[in-house]
């Protein structure tokens, strides 16, 4: 299976490398969650911040980050007929499937990790705990899972842009609420025990919806 | 078409079973069963909610078969079964959350309440939503058959991961809506003769819609020959 | 995986009771057709006609509603993957990335598709389509001519034996029309095999050894000898009503 990996990765290198020259997606998304944590805080008094509520400012934040790079990923396919040229290519369309959600996951991890510092300060907590890095990857693995997936089917549709959240937000909910509680105990001092069972629902989505799919995938991109 | 004649038996039949059982039922429901001691009379909605809620869940099974179905086959008969229950499912999901309201706000004097069954029902009912809007929004029929099978088998294993959520979410804050001693012989009567009349109804309202969905596609056929 | 070993016998492409049709709107209303090796297939046809349907249902992008095809031997239901390594494909869009430079596209696509010795044979392509100088430069600072060039290598960087080009000249200006229609020319190997929609008669004339005018989802008339270009002009419209 070396040519299938090969063949993943060139998808993702090929998205990297564009990202990296017009960093269009990066910097669209870290200032859009910037924007949203910071409009959100109008509505708290100060010394409202607790955990509970940060965590869900901050999952917001990331929300609807996630929903706008997942668009892009597809929208940029899409403009130039691109799509069509990744289906010409002799590949399975798992392996497209798998390439687009690696690189996009890649995408919302740097977002991810640039706005989580900022927001500590922003927010006022008291530190960085080590499982939010756990929390924010198996919930992000859980958007680009079916994110990747809704967003080939918004693209292709007459209201794109307001199709792919409400696909996508329904779904992701079980992700959204466990993201949101997880983080709100761990930035209250509680250690893994405590997050445990929210950690395996993230997981059980993760599971479930990267193997279900990559099979549905062919579905929704064949014309 | 003589399958034609025998099929309008076999639906006048269900029509005629479902409406004696629903007259059955809500005379269970409102004059056989005692009043419950601690909710009052607004209790009599339970009978009505759970039914409801149990076909809403119903519905959506029978999307996710056909759904699979349709993607094997691409046999439009597959779509429109599953779009008709469909309709009928977001119909019932929506009865479930207004009944699930009107039982609340008297019995804690609040209208809505974040408890399991109604936030899940929530949930199901933006997919629904989002269900019937893909295929609205597609550009084009065999498209938008397409993408609601995708999304009626991704939504219909969703379900379970969101009620595992949200009942993980109240186990920090119980449900307000516990019965005391549980139920009763005539209760249980009642509910169950309920849950037969309702589930009764969804066949025969997904059997009406989709032969009417069958006929308007038969139209459009037909006008298109004459053009 | 080199598709342009010689194959000689069989057909290229068989079409057999093609039908397409989306919704109710029947977009190919029963094709049949069969292209040897070796030939140059010119389809012409008004917009409508599903010369673009027909294309890519052979490309493999579009699944048919019924009938069979096959291309380079294999069935598009059963072997899609190894008919797409077999066929090389250029619409009028380019299917090009823009960010990323004419060297990094054909990069790409030459791993998809699996290219020996990549790095030799992109040298190869783009002096073929004349594109030496431009080889590092993002592909949006590219003409449109330019970039349809580009298209061609992208489309032959698997030395594909069947090459499907759908109405390749839209949008460029006559000089940049001819320098494509000479790169075609300058592609063809005796085993390779072309299908070409276009709205240019004179060039499809030109080009094609065979001809095939598609009406209404339909083959209206076909040809497999040279036509010259008032003939084909009459016969165009006596099967379309349009003069071309």
């Amino acid at each position: 299976m070396r040519s299938a990996a090969g063949k993943t990765l060139a998808i993702v290198w090929k998205d990297i490398t564009s990202e990296m020259r017009t960093k269009e997606i990066a910097t669209s998304l870290v200032a859009f969650a910037l924007l949203v944590i910071v409009v959100v805080s109008f509505t708290l008094e100060p010394g409202q911040n607790t955990s509970s509520i940060a965590a869900g400012i901050l999952w917001v934040a990331f929300t609807f980050a996630g929903v706008l790079g997942l668009s892009r990923s597809f929208v940029i396919e899409k403009d130039k007929g691109c799509l069509q040229g990744l289906m010409l290519c002799p590949v399975d369309r798992s392996i497209l499937y798998l390439g687009k959600m690696l690189s996009i996951l890649a995408f919302m991890i740097v977002v991810e990790a640039i706005i989580l510092p900022v927001f500590i300060v922003l927010l006022d907590q008291s530190g960085f705990p080590p499982q939010l890095a756990v929390i924010a990857l198996l919930a992000t693995i859980g958007f680009a899972a079916v994110g990747t997936l809704f967003s080939a089917m918004a693209v292709n549709t007459r209201a794109r842009e307001v199709m792919m959240p409400l696909l996508f937000l329904p779904v992701a909910s079980p992700v959204i609420i466990a993201a949101i509680k997880s983080t709100g105990l761990v930035l209250s001092g509680e250690s893994w025990g405590a997050i445990a069972s929210w950690l395996g629902v993230m997981a059980a989505f993760d599971a479930i919806f990267l193997a279900v799919s990559p099979l549905v995938f062919e579905f929704v991109i064949e014309e | 078409m003589q399958s034609l004649k025998q099929n309008a038996r076999i639906t006048n039949g269900l029509l005629g079973l479902t409406f004696v059982v629903m007259i059955a039922a809500q005379f269970l429901i409102f004059v056989y069963v005692p009043t419950e001691r601690t909710m009052g009379v607004v209790q009599r909605i339970f009978y009505f909610h759970v039914p409801l809620g149990w076909n809403a869940f119903l519905a959506f099974a029978v999307v996710f078969v056909c759904s699979i179905l349709y993607l094997r086959s691409r046999d439009m008969k597959w779509d429109r079964l599953a779009r008709s229950s469909a309709e009928i499912g977001l119909l019932f999901t929506t009865l479930v959350l207004i009944t699930g309201t009107i039982w609340d706000k008297p019995a804690w004097g609040t209208w809505w309440t974040w408890d399991p069954r109604l936030t899940a029902t929530l949930i199901l009912w933006f997919i629904y939503i989002a269900y019937l809007l893909v295929s609205a929004y597609a550009t084009e029929a065999s498209q938008g058959a397409r993408y609601a099978a995708v999304l009626g088998i991704i939504g219909f294993l969703d379900v379970p991961i969101v009620a595992l959520a949200i009942v993980l979410w109240q186990t920090q804050h119980p449900s307000p809506l516990i019965f005391e001693g549980g139920l009763t012989d005539s209760m249980l009567l009642t509910l169950i003769v309920s849950i037969i009349a309702f589930t009764l109804l969804y066949a025969s309202l997904l059997i009406l819609r989709t032969s009417l969905r069958q006929d308007a596609d038969e139209i459009k056929k037909l006008k298109q020959y004459m053009e | 995986m080199n598709g342009a070993a010689a194959q000689t016998d069989g057909y290229a492409i068989e079409v057999k009771r093609l039908i397409k049709a989306y919704g109710e709107h029947y977009a190919l209303r029963g094709i049949d057709m069969s292209v040897k090796w070796g030939e140059f297939l010119a389809i012409f046809g008004p917009n409508g006609a599903g010369k673009t349907t027909l294309l890519k249902v052979l490309a493999t992008i579009v699944k048919p509603s019924s009938g069979g095809v096959s291309v380079a031997g294999f069935d598009l239901r059963e072997d899609a993957v190894k008919v797409r390594h077999r066929i090389g494909v250029v619409f009028h869009q380019p299917l090009l990335y823009d960010d990323l430079s004419a060297y990094e596209n054909l990069r790409f696509y030459g791993r998809m598709y699996e290219v020996p010795d990549l790095k030799d044979r992109i040298n190869q392509l783009v002096a073929q389509v004349g594109l030496e100088s431009r080889l590092h430069d993002p592909v949006r600072t590219l003409s449109r001519g330019m970039q349809q060039r580009l298209a061609i290598a992208r489309a032959l960087i698997h030395d594909p034996p069947i090459l499907l080009l759908d109405e390749p000249g839209t949008g460029l200006d006559q000089q940049a029309s001819a320098m494509l229609a000479d790169i075609i020319i300058s592609t063809l190997t005796k085993q390779r095999t072309v299908i070409m929609t276009t709205h240019s008669l004179e060039q499809g004339a030109a080009l094609g050894n065979r001809i095939m005018i598609m009406a209404d989802g339909k083959i209206a008339y076909e040809e497999s000898k040279q036509l010259d270009i008032s003939s084909l002009r009459e016969v165009y419209y006596q099967h379309t009503g349009v003069k071309n």
